[in-house]
């Protein structure tokens, strides 16, 4: 019988001898919290500077010695980003100063002696990232729930073949399959489709989204279905009743993992995407104007790429802490 | 009308078998117990009335009519689990009303409402309504389930150990509610547990299990005065019965190793048998036909229990009272000549 | 062997107390036994004793030594936990061996002692066997061997028996008694079990709610329970606690029943109650002696055999429950009308609102 008898935590571990009591627990707990947050800075240090070149022009942006923080604060980035532009000839250039009734957008890319002739693909890749992760994203989580309802909960014949099955696909690195893939797809004519990725982003993250669901699962007694079905309840309802309530942080935390996969793959986007479906990884780090490599503008297309997944991710942030350990750990 | 019965129940989990050939009946308006160490098969024989187990061989009948193919949401029964019954997110109005909500009722809620009140009242916890169920006590988180089970007002109440993770004094209290609450509400209900206190205290009937069989089905008087072999006589009663190797001669039983002997009873006895002696039928008496040494003592207030070697054999004896006994003290006894029991080498009761 | 001494010793979580300060000294090869219902603070004292928890403030001695902030390493000590805590990838030989390798004893010493402890809890026959494939009661004499081979100053166990099963649990309890006798060694033994305490205890500290009620000889306790909370918590069931009214030489009891004060104690509470005389009145289960001229009226709530004897749980006109143990063949109907008197050297006096026993006049028991 494991009777709860303290509301503890472990005893802190005491290898010294010392006289006062209070000081030293608090002592601790600061130099602790200084050491997360001196890690902290210097984990994010990478971020931060990419987050601040987005706001340099850009030949500060390559500059030797580098900036940290930019001298002159611009926006030149996000407007190469955005928009396509064709270089002016001299006396377009002239003509352009003269002009007030420029909108900034005109002014910025005047700086460099162009002007904006439209909307770049950029603010399109970002609406296929979102729609293509978060379509998988929803998918796989989905079915993956499912799944891992079933495998916890019924013998399944075949079960731990059909889990180490699944298991092994995590093995398998993504590039290996790119070439069989686009051919497949290219004859099927799911080439450069949406659909195409959703089901092919849906496939990679079922694996993960099955096993880390089923841990999660396994952790909530049977008893709580079973009295549910005993009362008269189907399986159905039970489950929506019951075990989806209490599997949110399980839930929660694969959304975040499987998100943050859909979001950033590369290889299967580059592959298998060209005009309609393309995603934002695979054009970000291309960005070549007639100058070289617009850093400031790959910041810039990094940055506005960061957002999505910070927001969300911070939405959830509650039930990740819990989800990330619970469903690893089996109480034994 | 609620007889339940199960005819040659057999249920195997892989390799092992969990339930073989067995066989009960329960009366009507009868607390039934099913008794037994852990692993002997009762959680299983409660989970195969309930259907949530399918069994592999053998019938389950509910007033003589077979409900094996009966999902469990239309056999009409009510699980008490040992733990983990109570809805986390829910208050316990809301655990309580939970299963009358369920779609196969479809119960108007005014009708939920006077059933909710009605069982909250019986267990005393109508103060407990609107708490959320993660704030209260094991012994009130039981009552709750409890409740849950009265709400239904099922044919037939099924309890897995329900007192079991309680600490001992809230499992006394609640073992007398639950036998009164019974009794007064005229339910069957059968109970499954592992404390054969428990068992003798709240049955009208107890059936042993042991490795998935059946060793006894009797009354409390009947398991305990008459066990049908070693295994429930010293499965019932603590102290536990005192097991002693014995052998005839002549015209006694002679325990091994001890000074110890009993005149041949009537009937059938073989060369070597058991002899049982319950602790409470060692009368410790100064003019005693056998002398002993006080091994050791475990004042428990209301009796002493006293560990006394004769020979070789150590013997349990129970006094009421404090006794004044000292360690390697000697002492003086009886065997209470009509209450002993004897089986043979393998068990059985002759 | 050692003593014992803890001087206020306190642990707060925050604001909250999980042990009020606490006054304690156990003798050199004393059995005391901490008890109390869940979350009453006994295992969290045994963890500040071990070194497992850190006190909020006072002091530990271990035979004089100041072992507050001591490591549990460097005390000396051997813990002994409820679910056995043995390692599942060694034997149960090595398992026992290990404490002393760590301290780096010899190889020929270790098998030596070894083969001493496990001859004294008759495991020999099971050192090679894994932890795993030995039964709960088999494992528990391991975790004892273990805490055994060390010879410690002091043993700690926490609820060791309560993993087990009931038949496991009587003998292991004679068993742990037994091997206390032989080794005479300090234990502080913690569990909510009652009938552990009593029968294993040289002395029992009751506690609840952080705060000990009552430290005592299991005779002590048993029969002069010094409050409510003792008096409910030893014995299975508890004392019966009824409320009555205090009048001159008699004390009137729910249904109109007059008990007549026992010899001794009219001086003590005409002095301890107040005006309105309310006063609770207990005994024991024994205590209760069913007569058909019987002083006090109840109905029959329900009945059980408990094997040798039979418990008969009887209602008073108030709706109070009260036990009476009687002979295993009565067999009382529920409803039954009937009567009975409380033996008068069983009687029991508390006050109702501090709840503490009243005292006896000099003289009587």
């Amino acid at each position: 019988m494991a009777s709860i008898t303290s509301p503890s935590q472990p005893g802190v571990n005491i290898s010294t001898r010392v006289d006062k009591v209070g000081l030293r627990p608090r002592i601790a707990g600061m130099t602790r919290a200084i050491i997360a947050i001196i890690i902290a800075v210097i984990m994010l240090i990478p971020v931060m500077w990419m987050v601040l070149t987005a706001f340099k022009t850009r030949p500060e942006a390559v500059a030797v010695p580098p900036t940290f923080f930019p001298q002159e604060w611009s926006l030149e980035g996000f407007v190469s980003l955005m928009t396509d532009r064709r270089q002016l000839t001299q006396q377009e250039i002239t003509e352009y100063s003269a002009r007030t009734d420029l909108p900034w957008t005109d002014q910025i890319a005047l700086l460099r002696g162009q002007v904006i002739i439209g909307t770049s693909q950029f603010p399109t890749q970002i609406l296929n990232s979102l729609i293509i992760a978060g379509a998988s994203t929803f998918f796989s989580v989905f079915f993956g729930l499912l799944a891992a309802y079933a495998f916890s909960r019924f013998d399944v014949p075949g079960k731990d073949d059909l889990l180490f099955f699944i298991l092994s696909q995590r093995m398998l690195p993504a590039v290996v399959v790119t070439i069989p893939i686009f051919l497949m797809y290219r004859e099927v004519g799911l080439h450069d489709t949406h659909f195409g990725m959703i089901l092919l982003y849906t496939s990679f993250n079922l694996s993960f989204s099955v096993w880390l669901l089923k841990g999660f699962i396994d952790e909530i007694p049977r008893e709580y279905e079973e009295a549910a079905l005993v009362d008269g309840y189907t399986r159905l309802q039970a489950f929506r009743k019951i075990v989806l309530p209490q599997a949110i942080t399980g839930i929660a935390a694969t959304t975040v993992f499987a998100l943050i996969f859909s979001w950033n793959e590369y290889a299967f986007a580059l592959m298998l995407t060209s005009d309609t479906a393309r995603t934002a990884p695979p054009s970000i780090p291309i960005r070549l104007g007639t100058g070289g490599i617009e850093w400031a503008a790959i910041a810039a297309g990094s940055f506005a790429f960061l957002i999505p997944v910070v927001i969300v991710t911070f939405a959830l942030r509650r039930h990740l802490l819990r989800g990330v350990t619970f469903g690893a750990i089996r109480k034994g | 009308m609620s007889n339940i019965a199960l005819d040659t129940i057999t249920k195997r989990f892989k390799e092992t078998v969990a339930l073989d050939e067995v066989s009960l009946s329960v009366k009507d308006q009868e607390f039934f117990v099913l008794l037994g160490p852990t692993g002997a098969g009762k959680t299983t024989t409660l989970r195969v009335i309930a259907g949530l187990e399918k069994q592999d061989g053998g019938h389950v009948a509910f007033d003589g009519a077979t409900v094996d193919t009966l999902q469990p949401a239309d056999r009409d029964t009510a699980f008490v689990f040992q733990q983990y019954s109570l809805y986390p997110n829910m208050t316990v109005y809301d655990n309580l009303a939970f299963p009358l909500r369920s779609p196969l009722r479809r119960l108007p809620e005014a009708t939920i409402r006077q059933r909710v009140t009605s069982a909250a009242e019986k267990l005393r916890i109508s103060h407990l309504l609107e708490r959320k169920t993660a704030r209260l006590s094991g012994g009130e988180m039981q009552r709750v389930s409890i409740g849950r089970a009265i709400v239904r007002q099922p044919r037939v109440f099924l309890m897995d150990e329900p007192l079991s993770n309680l600490d001992a004094k809230l499992r006394e209290s609640l073992r007398v509610e639950l036998k009164h609450l019974q009794k007064t509400q005229g339910s069957t209900s059968i109970f499954v547990t592992h404390d054969q206190i428990e068992a003798l205290t709240m049955a009208d009937r107890i059936a042993v299990l042991n490795e998935g069989r059946i060793a006894q089905i009797g009354t409390p008087h009947d398991i305990y005065d008459r066990p049908a072999n070693t295994f429930v006589a010293q499965l019932v009663g603590t102290p536990r019965i005192n097991l002693l190797p014995a052998t005839r001669l002549g015209t006694h039983l002679g325990v091994d190793k001890s000074p110890l002997d009993v005149p041949i009873p009537e009937g059938y006895m073989p060369e070597r048998l058991l002899l049982g002696v319950r602790p409470e039928d060692i009368r410790l008496e100064s003019n005693g036909q056998f002398t002993g040494t006080v091994a050791l003592t475990e004042p428990l207030g209301v009796e002493t229990i006293l560990h006394i070697t004769a020979g070789e054999q150590t013997l349990v004896s129970v006094v009421p009272g404090v006794a004044a006994y000292v360690l390697g003290g000697s002492v003086r006894f009886n065997l209470a000549r009509e209450r002993l029991h004897y089986f043979d080498l393998d068990g059985k009761r002759l | 062997m050692a003593t014992i001494d803890l001087k206020q010793v306190e642990k707060k979580f925050g604001e909250s107390h999980a042990v009020k300060p606490l006054n304690l000294t156990i003798k050199d090869g004393e059995f005391v036994v901490l008890l109390g219902p869940s979350g009453c603070g006994k295992t969290t004292t045994l963890r500040m004793i071990s070194g497992l928890e850190a006190v909020s403030n006072g002091n530990i001695l271990l035979d004089g030594r100041d072992v507050t902030w001591l490591h549990p390493s460097q005390r000396d000590i051997a813990f002994v936990f409820q679910f056995f805590a043995l390692y599942s990838h060694m034997s149960a030989r090595e398992n026992i061996a290990f404490p002393l390798q760590a301290q780096g004893e010899k190889r020929d010493q270790i098998t030596a002692r070894v083969r001493e402890v496990s001859q004294m809890l008759k495991i020999e026959h099971l050192l090679e066997a894994r932890p795993s494939s030995l039964s709960g009661g088999d494992q528990q004499r391991v975790a004892l061997a273990r805490a055994l081979v060390r010879r410690p100053a002091a043993f700690l166990m926490d609820e060791p028996l309560g993993a087990l099963d009931a038949e496991f649990r009587e003998s292991m309890r004679a068993e742990i008694k037994q091997l206390h006798l032989r080794q005479h060694a300090t234990t502080v033994y913690v569990t909510h079990d009652q009938i552990e305490a009593m029968a294993m205890g040289d002395r029992i500290v009751i506690m609840s709610n952080a705060v000990v009620q009552q430290v005592g000889t299991p005779q002590d306790v048993y029969h002069n329970p010094s409050n409510l909370f003792v008096a409910r918590f030893i014995g299975s069931p508890g004392m019966n606690l009824i409320e009555g009214v205090y009048r001159a030489g008699f004390v009137q009891l729910p249904g109109g029943a007059q008990m007549n004060i026992p010899y001794g104690w009219n001086t003590a509470l005409e002095r301890s109650l107040s005006g309105d005389g309310k006063v609770v009145v207990g005994f024991r289960p024994e205590a209760v002696r069913v007569k058909d001229d019987g002083e006090i009226a109840a109905s029959v709530y329900a009945d059980d055999l408990h094997g040798g004897y039979s418990m008969l749980h009887l209602e008073l006109a108030n709706g109070t429950i009260v036990h009476g143990r009687v002979g295993r063949d009565a067999n009382y109907p529920i409803g039954l009308a009937m009567r009975f008197d409380i033996a008068p050297d069983m009687i029991r006096f508390f006050h109702p609102k501090t709840e503490a026993a009243i005292q006896a006049d000099g003289g009587a028991s």
